[in-house]
C-alpha cells in the first residue's frame, strides 16, 4: 500500500483533466512525421494487395511444402500482440494493480488495433476475399456447415469474441472520460464528444452500474485473453507435423503473447510519453514493472524454447528431432538463432534495476523483442519445411509481395494507434482521479 | 426541453464535506439524492448506501445464453449435415467446448455492456442541473425538493461546507 501511494502522481484532479486533454491539442511535428510515416508504409500495403488482387496469390512466395508463410506468421505475430493490452487493463485491474492506469488505454487500444491488423491476414491469404464470410458459420446452398471440429473454425470465433470483447472493454473505459474531454472542449469539438460521450455526467446512478459491469467485464475478459492464443496454438498443436504436435503449445504461445505484446507497448509509448508531453503521468516505475513483466514471460518463453529441444530429443523421434536439429543448424539456422537470442537472452538483461529503468535501453530491448518474436512464428511456420518425408522437403522463399503485406500492417496498426492517440485520451482520467485522493477539509476524517 | 426539476445544487471541492452533506440529507429524508463525481468514490458509495446493482443478472443471464447458443450451433449444424470427420462422433462434445466457451464470453460481456445502459437509464436524470466542473474536480450533490424547501436546503448545504449553492425550477 506504502509503495503504491510513493508512486501515486502528485497531482490535483484538475491537473490531471488538464494535462490529458492537452495531449488532444495540436499535435507536434513529430507527430505528424510518425503518421505520414504510417501511412506511407500502408499505401505499400495497399498496392501490393491490388497487386494481389489482378495478380494472385502466386506473387507472394508460396512455395510447397510451405505455402502460407510471411502472411500466417505476421498474422500470428499480431494477434500475440494484442495479448498485452487485455492483460493489462482486465488481469491486473482484477488483481487491483495501481501501476496499470497510466498505461492501460494505450495497450487497450493497441490490443484492438493489432487484431484488427491480424484479421486482413486470413483474408488476405484466402484469394478470393469476396467470399471470406464463408468462415462463418453460414450454410452453402447444400446446407453444408463449417466442420466444428477444426481448430481453424475454433480461431474464427476466438479472434472475432476477442476483438469484440476488447473494443467494447476499450469503448467503457473511455466513455467517462469522453465526458471529461467534453466538458473542457468548446464548439464542434464539444458537440462531437457530447455525442461519444452518450449523455454521462458521473451521477452515482450511473458509477453504480458502471464499476459493477466493469468488474465482471474484467472477469470476462479474463479467461478470454488466455483462450485466444491457446487457439491460435491449437491451429498448429491439433496436426501431427514434427515441431508442432506439443502439449507444451498453449501455454507457450500465451507467454510469448503477453511478452511480445509487451515489447509493442514499449516500444509504442516510450516515445508516445515524449511526444505528448505526459512524462510525469506515464514515469520510470511504470516502465520498471512493465519490465519485470517482460522478465517473467520472457524466461517463460525461455524455458519452452528449451523444453521443445529437450522434449525432441528424449521423446526418440527421429522426425522431431529432425525438426529442431534442422532449426538450430539447417538452412534457416539464423531465424532460429535469431528468436532464442532475441527472445530468450536480450529478455534476461531485465533482472537488472539499472536497465529496467533506462528508456533508452528499454526501447532497444523492446525492437529486439520485436523482430525476436516475429521470427519465433517464421521459426515455427518453417517447421513444414522438413516433415516426415525428406523427398517433399522445402524452403521458404518470400517474395516482394510478402514484405510489401508486412510492411503495410505496420502502417495500418500505426496509422489507427496516432489517430487515435490524436483523438482520445491515452491516459485513463478517470481512473488516475481514482487513486489520487480528493482534498479533505478535515485532517484524518473518516 | 425537459422541465427543469425543483431543488438545490451543491458544489464541493472537499471530499468529507460532500460526504457529512449526503449524510445529513439522508438522515433528514432525502432520499432522491443525485451525486455527480469525476471518478468513483468509496466514500460517497458509503454514504448513498445503495443495493448492489443488478448488472450481475444481465451478465450471468447472457452468459449462459451464450453458452448454450455455442454447444446448440455446433450440435444442431453437426447434426443437421453429418459428416463424419476424422472417426469421431458426429456431435463431438470436446471440440465443441471451444465454441461454448467463446460464445459464454461474447453474450456475457455484450449482455454486461447492455445491462449498464439499461439500469443507468432506468433513472432518469432529465431536468437535473449538471456543470462541467462535476467532471472535472468537483462533486456536485442534487436535492430535490419542493420550492418552499429550498431556502432551509441551501443553509445546510452552506453550513457543512459547500463552495457554491444554486437553486432551480420555478
Amino acid at each position: 500500500m506504502t509503495a503504491m501511494l510513493d508512486h501515486t502522481p502528485k497531482m490535483t484532479h484538475a491537473e490531471v483533466t488538464r494535462d490529458v486533454v492537452a495531449t488532444l491539442q495540436t499535435p507536434s511535428r513529430g507527430y505528424y512525421l510518425a503518421l505520414f510515416g504510417a501511412i506511407g508504409l500502408f499505401l505499400v500495403g495497399l498496392g501490393t494487395f491490388v497487386m494481389l488482387l489482378k495478380e494472385g496469390l502466386g506473387l507472394a512466395g508460396y512455395n510447397p511444402p510451405i505455402f502460407w508463410s510471411v502472411y500466417i506468421t505476421t498474422f500470428v505475430f499480431w494477434v500475440g500482440i494484442g495479448h498485452a493490452g487485455t492483460l493489462i487493463s482486465a488481469i491486473l485491474f482484477l488483481f487491483r494493480s495501481p501501476w496499470r492506469t497510466a498505461v492501460y488505454r494505450s495497450t487497450e487500444a493497441m490490443t484492438v488495433f493489432a487484431v484488427m491488423t491480424a484479421g486482413l491476414f486470413p483474408i488476405i491469404h484466402i484469394g478470393r476475399q469476396w467470399i471470406f464470410y464463408w468462415l462463418l458459420p453460414y450454410p452453402n446452398q447444400r446446407w453444408l456447415w463449417p466442420n466444428f471440429k477444426s481448430p481453424l473454425i475454433w480461431d474464427v470465433f476466438a479472434i472475432s469474441t476477442y476483438l469484440t470483447v476488447s473494443t467494447t472493454f476499450l469503448i467503457v473505459g473511455l466513455v467517462p472520460d469522453i465526458a471529461a474531454v467534453r466538458d473542457k472542449m468548446s464548439g464542434w469539438r464539444k458537440k462531437l464528444y457530447g455525442a461519444l460521450s452518450i449523455g454521462w455526467t458521473g451521477a452515482d446512478s450511473q458509477w453504480r452500474h458502471y464499476t459493477r459491469g466493469y468488474v465482471y467485464l474484467a472477469a470476462l475478459a479474463t479467461p478470454l485473453v488466455l483462450s485466444v492464443h491457446s487457439v491460435v496454438s491449437w491451429d498448429f498443436a491439433m496436426s501431427v507435423i514434427p515441431g508442432w504436435h506439443g502439449t507444451i503449445f498453449a501455454p507457450y504461445f500465451v507467454a510469448g503473447a503477453i511478452y511480445s505484446g509487451i515489447g509493442m507497448v514499449m516500444t509504442l509509448v516510450i516515445p508516445l510519453r515524449k511526444v505528448l508531453k505526459i512524462e510525469h503521468l506515464i514515469t520510470e516505475y511504470h516502465f520498471d514493472n512493465l519490465s519485470k513483466l517482460t522478465l517473467l514471460t520472457g524466461s517463460i518463453l525461455f524455458y519452452a524454447y528449451t523444453m521443445e529441444y529437450f522434449v525432441a530429443w528424449y521423446s526418440g523421434n527421429t522426425f522431431e528431432q529432425t525438426t529442431f536439429w534442422m532449426r538450430a543448424f539447417g538452412p534457416m539456422w539464423w531465424g532460429g538463432w535469431t528468436m532464442i537470442i532475441c527472445n530468450g537472452f536480450v529478455s534476461q538483461l531485465l533482472w537488472f534495476k539499472k536497465i529496467r529503468t533506462n528508456l533508452t535501453a528499454l526501447f532497444v530491448i523492446s525492437i529486439f523483442i520485436n523482430i525476436g518474436m516475429w521470427f519465433e512464428r517464421f521459426v515455427i511456420i518453417n517447421s513444414l519445411g522438413n516433415d516426415f518425408l525428406p523427398y517433399a522437403w522445402g524452403r521458404m522463399n518470400p517474395t516482394w509481395a510478402d514484405w510489401g503485406i508486412l510492411a503495410g500492417s505496420f502502417g495500418w496498426f500505426g496509422m489507427y494507434f496516432l489517430l487515435f492517440a490524436r483523438t482520445f485520451p491515452v491516459v485513463a482520467i478517470q481512473e488516475l482521479k481514482e487513486i489520487i485522493p480528493m482534498p479533505r477539509r478535515k485532517r484524518g476524517a473518516h | 426541453m425537459a422541465k427543469t426539476v425543483s431543488g438545490v445544487l451543491a458544489s464541493f471541492k472537499y471530499e468529507d464535506c460532500a460526504v457529512d452533506a449526503i449524510k445529513g440529507l439522508k438522515s433528514k429524508g432525502f432520499k432522491d439524492l443525485t451525486v455527480y463525481s469525476a471518478a468513483p468514490n468509496h466514500l460517497i458509495e458509503e454514504a448513498l448506501d445503495q443495493p448492489v446493482s443488478w448488472v450481475r443478472a444481465f451478465t450471468l443471464i447472457g452468459a449462459l445464453t451464450g453458452c448454450a447458443a455455442g454447444f446448440g450451433m455446433s450440435i444442431w449444424m453437426s447434426l443437421d449435415w453429418p459428416l463424419l470427420v476424422g472417426g469421431k462422433p458426429i456431435a463431438a462434445i470436446p471440440p465443441y467446448v471451444v465454441l461454448g466457451f467463446e460464445l459464454t464470453i461474447l453474450y456475457g460481456a455484450l449482455s454486461t455492456v447492455a445491462g449498464v445502459i439499461i439500469l443507468s437509464a432506468l433513472k432518469s436524470l432529465k431536468g437535473r442541473p449538471f456543470k462541467p466542473e462535476f467532471s472535472d474536480d468537483t462533486i456536485g450533490v442534487f436535492v430535490p425538493c419542493p420550492p418552499e424547501q429550498r431556502s432551509t436546503i441551501r443553509l445546510f448545504l452552506e453550513g457543512v461546507g459547500s463552495e457554491e449553492v444554486t437553486e432551480h425550477g420555478a
